[in-house]
């Protein structure tokens, strides 16, 4: 299986994202943000950092790039897009995923381990995965899901909320969301369940040095149901 | 030309750092100080000499890019 990975400058978990995908068996290629054509993939992933520093809004300007514009047909003809952390805001920019990423209810940065759970199996990211509750790494400024009631809604009603905060037994409340996030929001689908942004980093959680494995869990069941 | 641009976050919006600067204004005596609601501000030097055209422009550009309707209201000031 193929997969892409795009370089915007900023990014910071472009090597980190490229590293897990080959350990799991992907072939990936790294893509600048400035050229227009993406490669042949499966799987295209936005990674986290810091793209253009953050400028204006999260992944505004990122958002703007001369590759979206392949990233959006790829994504439109139903192809697969990641979006993790800083990729989920940029996401949320380019109006591919609902809602934006606000600053943490809070006022502070982010960098912890947290549980989600998976609230939708029936997709190409869940399908199969051996656990309902992962043990992830969240690290932003900007985590704070937020979108209107109707969007709400829609989401709801289409089973387009991929995970969301919780404690270890799946329980979610005030307590285990950590950044304001509406509903424990971690992560959403579009429709069609081929886009996914989320917050939470399964490339930091691939080895047991690394505090967890459940990242590990996560690519190789993308794998096989990309298979 | 220049073309000024006020953005700002929708009513019910939760402000997290307006709401950091009231308290500090709060806590430095200021008790009157009920709410802050924390903006952005754009000066926008556009080659458009007409300025009926240049506000169309940059209403655009706002929608585009300067403001993200989902939170935030834009004012062309």
């Amino acid at each position: 299986m193929k997969s892409s990975v795009i370089i915007f400058p900023g990014s910071n978990c472009d090597r980190d994202m490229d590293v897990a995908l080959k350990k799991f068996g992907f072939k990936n290629q790294m893509v600048w943000h400035n050229d227009t054509n993406l490669p042949k993939s499966d799987l295209i992933v936005l990674p986290g950092g810091f793209s253009y520093g953050d400028y204006l809004r999260c992944g505004s300007i990122a958002g703007k790039s001369k590759i979206i514009g392949s990233v959006k047909e790829f994504a439109e003809s139903g192809g697969l897009v990641l979006g993790i952390c800083n990729g989920f805001q940029i996401l949320t920019e380019t109006g591919l995923l609902t809602g934006v990423l606000q600053q943490n209810k809070y006022l502070d940065f982010i960098c912890q381990n947290v549980y989600v759970k998976i609230n939708n199996n029936e997709n190409k990211y869940f399908k199969n995965i051996k656990k309902n509750i992962l043990e992830l790494h969240i690290a932003h400024n900007e985590g704070n899901y937020f979108c209107s009631n109707d969007e709400l809604k829609s989401l709801e009603d289409n089973s387009q909320i991929a995970v969301t905060y919780c404690d270890s037994e799946g329980i979610e409340n005030i307590q285990n969301n950590p950044n304001g996030a509406l509903k424990n929001i971690a992560g959403i689908f579009n429709k069609k369940k081929n886009i996914l942004g989320m917050m939470p980093h399964p490339e930091r959680m691939i080895e047991k040095c690394l505090s967890g494995e459940d990242g590990s869990l996560f690519f190789k069941n993308l794998l096989e149901n990309l298979k | 030309m220049i073309i000024k641009v006020i953005v700002t976050l929708k009513n019910g919006v939760l402000d997290p750092q307006g709401k950091a600067i009231q308290q500090t204004l709060n806590g430095m005596g200021y008790s009157d100080v009920n709410e802050i609601r924390q903006g952005k501000y754009f000066d926008i030097d556009i080659k458009e000499n007409d300025e009926k055209k240049a506000r169309i422009k940059v209403e655009e550009m706002c929608k585009k890019l300067l403001a993200n309707l989902v939170i935030e209201d834009y004012k062309i000031v």
